[in-house]
């Protein structure tokens, strides 16, 4: 808090907000640009299932890192060079890749391990060449360690405009290679049959992923760089079901995190960015998660509920017809007319099926505001016109299915009742057309075949 | 016993001397198949009899030890485009964010080949897949919305959309409802009628006879090739499968069924 008002006085959020000043401005291009760099190339590893390897990837630039100031030291230079370390980071990077794909195409090891120990290695390697480079070079080593966790602060207009150009390197080669890429994630071996040469194409995707880690390092780190690779598109699920909408979602959402990320942290002093934009982007996601329009949970929740009401409501139907046929034995379609305004005791439909009287009373009262039945003062039921024809179609599907079911599936004809009931919601007029061919003869004799079981 | 090449090319398929093998394991062993032209092939043989290696091995997507496989004489390679595929649908991650005319117009890459966008003419191609397998309705659903039948057309009308000569279909019919198997069937020798030759793994002994021309045997080796009335007998079946009893009785019906 003392923080925030010591900034707030010195006018320095004002500042920050309209970005006034010129290394900020700097920073939030950057940050803003590998945001959607990370967000796009990320949809294609996502869906890849190799969103790990993007942490084993980065992870595995340190040594690079370390390796290049050393070798940078050693020809008399003081080894700071960025452009120097990221190609370090680079080399660094593309080999942990590579031995990724070595140790999973050459042994019987799983994806997962050879992730962990690619990870694992490559990562204590640069820890002690870390360790090993502090102590030969006292002083000239500081601010290596801002490659693991991040550093805005220390990016310079020149490494903005290198994160600006390896950014559009990124967004032009996922564009030209959009259709060969979702080919490889979606199909890999119907990809391989055609002919797209699926290794290479693997490769280039990783490289890919790979230099986007790499100019990711300075801003937000190693072990974090993952999280911009994975979140965006993973939340950007949420929200549509179409690769193309994924991809720009997924890019805006990474760019909308790495520019509010560091606007924050620059906003407040020793906030780091790398940090922030990662918090950022898990809370767009939380968004995405609970109200993502494509498949959020809060979504989903209402799409279970509206399922669950019609079911209940389409056993109740059923119910009131079924009762009916029962308890008039000599009708005839024909005569189906008469089944209007025939009352039935509610607490005998009550009794047919095992529902809680809450969700009874709840599917009474929808069926009669929406005029499918009447209930009068003795509590007893009756179809109206319109909710004939509706439970009419209901035991129709249902029948077809079950009969369906007893024929062609083998399926013992006591075993078929539990199960049409939840298909029959999900049956679709072609299949109810197709079982109406394969039981006309069945159905010809009434408009509703009758229950291929005997009726409890 | 190698033929050569001119020989060969008569042939849709010409697979010569061919061993595959995972990991030191011989999975086909010295296959010498020579498919006939215009006709549906039913490939039938038990579980881990190497079907799927078979199509796979043919279409480059598996190493060979040995042996050399040839499309109409030349290697497949060169005559990919020739060639539809139908894959099982297991391996595929239904969940993926894509429409069921986008994975029909994964077909038509091949023609469109590198950094081309698809165009509209493709589209209507894919659209036209669409509707031979009965699913134009369904042209924009995501696909984990389809039921497994219906993911079956999809795949099947994305090897439409190849305009192939030759179609290798891995199990079509498995899990597929009878509304679909009846359009895959009815599809299947529509292509025939057409003069396409037709390479497909079949699981169910009794449809065998009502399906197919030409069957081929396979368990580890080739068994039996040939007409089906020729091939699809008792004894042919006991080489095949050993002496499973019940898969004996579905086939007595169905040879009886046949005649």
């Amino acid at each position: 808090m003392s923080a925030f008002m010591e900034m707030a006085q010195d006018g320095e959020w004002l500042r920050v907000l309209l970005l006034r000043d010129y290394n900020t401005r700097v920073v939030m291009a950057g940050t803003l640009l590998l945001g959607l760099a990370s967000g796009v190339i990320g949809t294609f590893l996502l869906l890849r299932k190799r969103a790990l390897l993007g942490d084993a990837v980065s992870h595995a630039t340190l040594p690079g890192i370390a390796i290049a100031f050393m070798i940078m030291v050693a020809f008399g230079g003081l080894g700071k060079q960025l452009e120097g370390l990221l190609l370090g980071g680079l080399v660094a990077g593309l080999a942990g890749m590579g031995c990724v794909l070595l140790i999973r195409r050459y042994t019987r090891l799983k994806e997962d391990a050879a992730l962990g120990i690619v990870l694992s290695v490559f990562f204590g390697l640069g820890i002690a060449l870390l360790g090993i480079i502090q102590r030969m070079e006292s002083g000239h080593a500081a601010g290596l360690e801002s490659f693991i966790y991040g550093k805005t602060a220390a990016m310079l207009a020149r490494d903005a405009q290198w994160i600006a150009g390896c950014a559009l390197v990124i967004l032009l080669a996922g564009a030209a290679l959009y259709k060969e890429f979702s080919l490889l994630c979606f199909d890999e071996e119907y990809a391989g049959s055609q002919g797209w040469p699926v290794v290479w194409l693997d490769v280039v995707m990783l490289g890919l992923v790979v230099v986007t880690t790499v100019i990711g390092l300075q801003a937000v780190g190693l072990i974090l760089m993952i999280a911009l690779l994975i979140i965006p598109p993973a939340a950007a699920r949420f929200w549509t079901n179409r690769l193309r909408s994924m991809l720009l979602i997924s890019g805006g959402m990474g760019a909308f995190s790495g520019f509010a990320g560091a606007l924050i942290s620059a906003s407040f002093p020793r906030l780091p960015a790398g940090a922030i934009i990662v918090t950022v982007a898990g809370a767009v996601f939380l968004f995405s998660m609970a109200f993502g329009s494509a498949r959020g949970v809060l979504y989903r929740a209402v799409d279970h509920v509206r399922v669950k009401r019609n079911t209940v409501r389409e056993h109740l139907l059923r119910a009131v017809y079924e009762h009916h046929e029962r308890h008039q034995p000599e009708w005839t379609p024909r005569e189906a007319s008469a089944l209007v305004d025939v009352p039935v005791s509610l607490d005998e439909i009550m009794g047919a099926r095992s529902w809680t009287p809450r969700s009874f009373r709840r599917v009474v009262r929808s069926l009669q505001r929406a005029h499918r039945i009447r209930l009068d003062d003795r509590n007893a039921l009756r179809l109206t016109t319109d909710g004939l024809r509706e439970a009419q179609r209901i035991v129709r599907n249902h029948r077809l299915w079950e009969m369906y079911l007893i024929r062609h599936a083998d399926i013992a004809p006591g075993h078929v009742d539990r199960n049409a009931d939840r298909i029959e919601h999900v049956l679709g007029p072609e299949l109810v057309h197709e079982l109406e061919e394969l039981l006309k003869a069945d159905t010809e004799r009434r408009n509703v075949p009758p229950s291929p079981h005997a009726l409890s | 016993m190698m033929q050569s090449i001119s020989e060969a090319g008569r042939y849709p398929v010409a697979i010569q001397d061919l061993t595959v093998a995972y990991h030191r394991k011989p999975v086909l062993w010295d296959i010498d198949l020579h498919t006939p032209e215009g006709e549906l092939i039913g490939i039938i043989g038990p579980n881990g009899a190497g079907k799927s290696t078979l199509i796979k091995a043919a279409l480059d997507l598996v190493p060979r030890i040995s042996g050399r496989v040839l499309i109409y004489g030349k290697p497949y390679r060169e005559q990919r485009h020739r060639v539809g595929y139908v894959p099982q649908r297991e391996h595929i991650d239904w969940d993926f964010p894509i429409h069921a005319l986008d994975v029909v117009l994964m077909g038509r890459y091949g023609r469109i080949g590198w950094f081309r966008p698809v165009t509209r003419a493709h589209r209507r191609i894919a659209l036209e897949a669409l509707d031979r397998v009965g699913m134009a309705d369904y042209a924009g659903r995501q696909i984990s919305q389809l039921s497994g039948g219906q993911q079956q057309r999809v795949f099947l009308a994305r090897a439409l959309a190849q305009d192939a000569d030759i179609y290798f279909l891995d199990e079509p019919l498995a899990g597929v409802d009878a509304a679909t198997t009846r359009v895959i069937v009815d599809l299947l020798r529509d292509l025939r009628t057409r003069g396409k030759t037709l390479v497909v793994i079949h699981h169910d002994l009794q449809s065998v006879p009502q399906m197919f021309d030409h069957v081929v045997l396979l368990n580890m080796r080739v068994v039996a090739s040939g007409p089906m009335t020729d091939v699809f007998t008792p004894e042919n079946l006991v080489k095949t499968y050993g002496g499973k009893l019940t898969i004996l009785d579905q086939a007595a019906q169905a040879i009886a069924s046949g005649e």
